[in-house]
């Protein structure tokens, strides 16, 4: 499975010490390159969980399925709100797809 | 690599818990509501965030009891599904608290769909339909609330053995040359199960591309092995009927929309199976493809069109790469069936029953160590709410446990051994990479040890031939397995336990001389379930002076 950055979209996420992609990858395959950008170390060992394309704050992750397995060239990438996920699909043929998807609901805030 | 330069770091707590996924955060959490003054600490080898199984998320609670269904009625289940031989005891004090631990999650903001009069939406009588994309997150928010320290990429390798009793781990930090000593006065093991035992179904860039977490290497099984600790019918693998190519899971399409499971001539086939036993499912499946009836497939064609949006949606939650697939190919769900396959096998005791030899209490044969989870044995068919529910369990006999009980502290000729055996990989000059070794045991097992390519099949000669093996393998790695930074030195040790977890296991598949569970442990030379004889537990304790394992067998009994 397969994620990738798109490096004129990615910061690093500025100062911070960690950016989330790194943080939260559960393979720890992502790092902040010379460049200060994020980087996939090996992407032959990614198992398709999404968790960086969630966290990018900017949208600049996109997982992709791999030639190998059929890939074509649709993309997913994932804008996170508070308590919502806004998933999008872009076929190869560039048509799009929104998927708005309700994803915590802070019961515990109450 | 000279040790000398590792910086070694002391800590100390009441209670320490190796792995923050579903069971381990959900102990942490109890202990805390239970006694707010006990000192627990988390060591996760990844971010509590998004660690372990639950990652990607989950579009369902797979195990709650539904109008009508009992504690008593899940064992009846879970019993039934596994051929008769479970740890009644054990998947009881499941059933019994199931319902309470999944409210408890939607009391922390899981969002569970409802039907019109407010009640969760069913799909089966044993499973509710979640928005789960947000589970690990939810249930990791609700562990920094708890108070517990949580102590991230930190890589646990072995336990702290004091005067026959767990009193901590060790570990290292994934990030920097960092080894840390944690002493304790009791251990949860929750570090999950094992994957990448077995050659995967991709290769090259999709290797990964497997159900369970790759990430789980069964470290937690191989730390108590090299501890003492008593194992458990390793042998029941769990082989996941999945999607072909992505792995996507199936209950989706099965229970959530009644697709057809058919093959190639269109065909239902499980009834000319006998039982619809998880198991028999898919070995229906590799049966149907060695008589020339395959590929089989899950027909979601009657499924009508306002249904494909949903089914995305549900499958966003929790598995992505079937939604690239259907655009990959330019479908919709409804526009082609999904042609599907069996997993490579996994060793773990929450869908199988692999694992840690526990009391009702998930006290391992170890004193001062408990296990939950997909770490702990004899009790199938947890899914999420069940690992909770151990988790719970685990957490309790353990505050019981600690009381009067002062920290001990690990010896310094203790340290220095494990610090020693931990960091020689890094910087070995001679020796092969972590994932040569990861590709020669995978093709051990899948070729000698009944792997995809082998059908799931299992013989004698061919066990024979990978006992020999993986022994001369187990040995090769540890005189030569080389890492050239932080990141290969957590593959080697990931290896280093999935070489001891094969073994284990090739033991386990030899001695079961039946065959109880169709595909995950189907002995050609020995094809009959055979009750009389082996209505038994298969357990093992490992020896790490002699490398050599030891079967024990443990009668079975009900609960009366």
């Amino acid at each position: 499975m397969a994620v990738r950055v798109n490096r004129s979209l990615c910061n690093g996420c500025g100062d911070m010490a960690e950016p989330m992609c790194v943080a939260v990858c559960p393979g720890d395959l992502l790092y902040r390159d010379e460049s200060n950008r994020c980087a996939v170390r090996d992407w032959r060992d990614c198992w398709d969980c999404a968790a960086c394309v969630k966290e990018c704050p900017r949208q600049a992750i996109e997982m992709f399925l791999p030639v190998q397995i059929g890939g074509r060239g649709s993309t997913l990438t994932a804008r996170s709100g508070r308590g919502r996920i806004t998933w999008k699909l872009t076929r190869p043929d560039g048509k799009e797809e929104i998927f708005e998807i309700i994803n915590q609901t802070f019961n515990e805030v109450k | 690599m000279n040790a000398g330069r590792v910086k070694i770091e002391r800590k100390s707590a009441d209670i320490v818990i190796v792995g923050g996924g579903t069971a381990g955060c959900f102990a942490a959490v109890t202990i805390k509501e239970m006694c707010p003054s006990a000192d627990v600490l988390v060591v996760e080898k990844a971010h509590v965030k998004r660690s372990g199984c639950l990652a990607a998320g989950v579009n369902a609670i797979n195990a709650y009891l539904g109008p009508g269904e009992t504690p008593e009625s899940y064992l009846d289940y879970v019993k039934r599904d596994s051929a008769g031989l479970v740890r009644e005891d054990l998947v009881l004090s499941i059933g019994q608290r199931l319902n309470r631990v999944t409210e408890k999650l939607e009391s922390w903001g899981l969002p569970f769909l409802k039907d019109e009069s407010g009640r969760y939406k069913f799909r089966g009588k044993r499973s509710v339909e979640i928005n789960g994309e947000h589970i690990k997150p939810v249930i990791a928010s609700a562990l920094r609330r708890s108070g517990a320290g949580i102590l991230n990429r930190a890589v646990a390798t072995n336990y702290v053995v004091k005067d026959g009793r767990a009193a901590g781990v060790f570990a290292f930090s994934a990030r920097e040359e960092k080894f840390y000593v944690i002493s304790a006065k009791a251990v949860i093991c929750a570090a999950g199960g094992a994957a990448g035992i077995y050659r995967p179904n991709n290769g090259g860039p999709a290797r990964h591309k497997m159900w369970y977490c790759p990430f789980n290497v069964g470290t937690g099984f191989a730390m108590g092995l090299r501890a003492g600790a008593e194992m458990t019918t390793f042998e029941m693998r769990f082989i996941a009927l999945r999607i072909k190519d992505v792995l996507s899971p199936t209950g989706t399409v099965v229970q959530g929309v009644k697709a057809r499971q058919i093959n190639a001539l269109g065909e239902e086939y499980l009834n000319r199976y006998g039982s619809d036993s998880t198991p028999v499912r898919l070995y229906a499946t590799v049966e149907e493809n060695k008589a020339g009836r395959g590929p089989c497939y899950l027909d979601l064609t009657g499924l009508p069109d306002s249904d494909n949006s949903r089914l995305k949606e549900a499958y966003l939650n929790m598995s992505p790469g079937i939604v690239l697939k259907w655009a990959d190919e330019g479908v919709e769900p409804n526009g082609k069936p999904l042609e599907i396959c069996g997993s490579e096998p996994y060793v773990v005791g929450g869908h199988g029953q692999a694992g840690y030899w526990v009391d009702s209490r998930r006290r391992t044969t170890l004193e001062g160590l408990f296990a939950a989870g997909d770490a702990a044995g004899g009790a199938p068919k947890k899914y999420v709410s069940g690992c909770l529910a151990e988790g719970e369990i685990a957490a309790l006999a353990a505050l019981e446990y600690i009381r009067g009980i002062e920290v001990p502290a690990a010896g310094d000729q203790e340290v220095a051994a494990e610090l020693g055996r931990v960091f020689e990989p890094l910087g070995r000059q001679k020796g092969a990479a972590p994932d040569d070794y990861e590709e020669r045991l995978q093709k051990i097992m899948d070729e000698y040890a009944g792997g995809i390519s082998a059908n799931y099949e299992l013989s004698g000669p061919k066990l024979l031939i990978a006992r020999e093996l993986l022994r001369e393998l187990q040995d090769e790695i540890s005189a030569n397995i080389s890492a050239g930074d932080m990141h290969e030195l957590v593959k080697a040790h990931e290896v280093i336990d999935r070489a001891l977890v094969a073994r284990v296991l090739v033991e386990h598949l030899l001695y079961r001389k039946e065959t109880r569970w169709r595909s995950y442990q189907e002995r050609v030379d020995y094809p009959v379930r055979d009750d009389r004889r082996w209505l038994v537990f298969v357990n093992s304790v490992y020896d790490g002076e002699t490398k050599n394992i030891r079967i024990i067998e443990r009668p079975w009994k009900g609960l009366g």
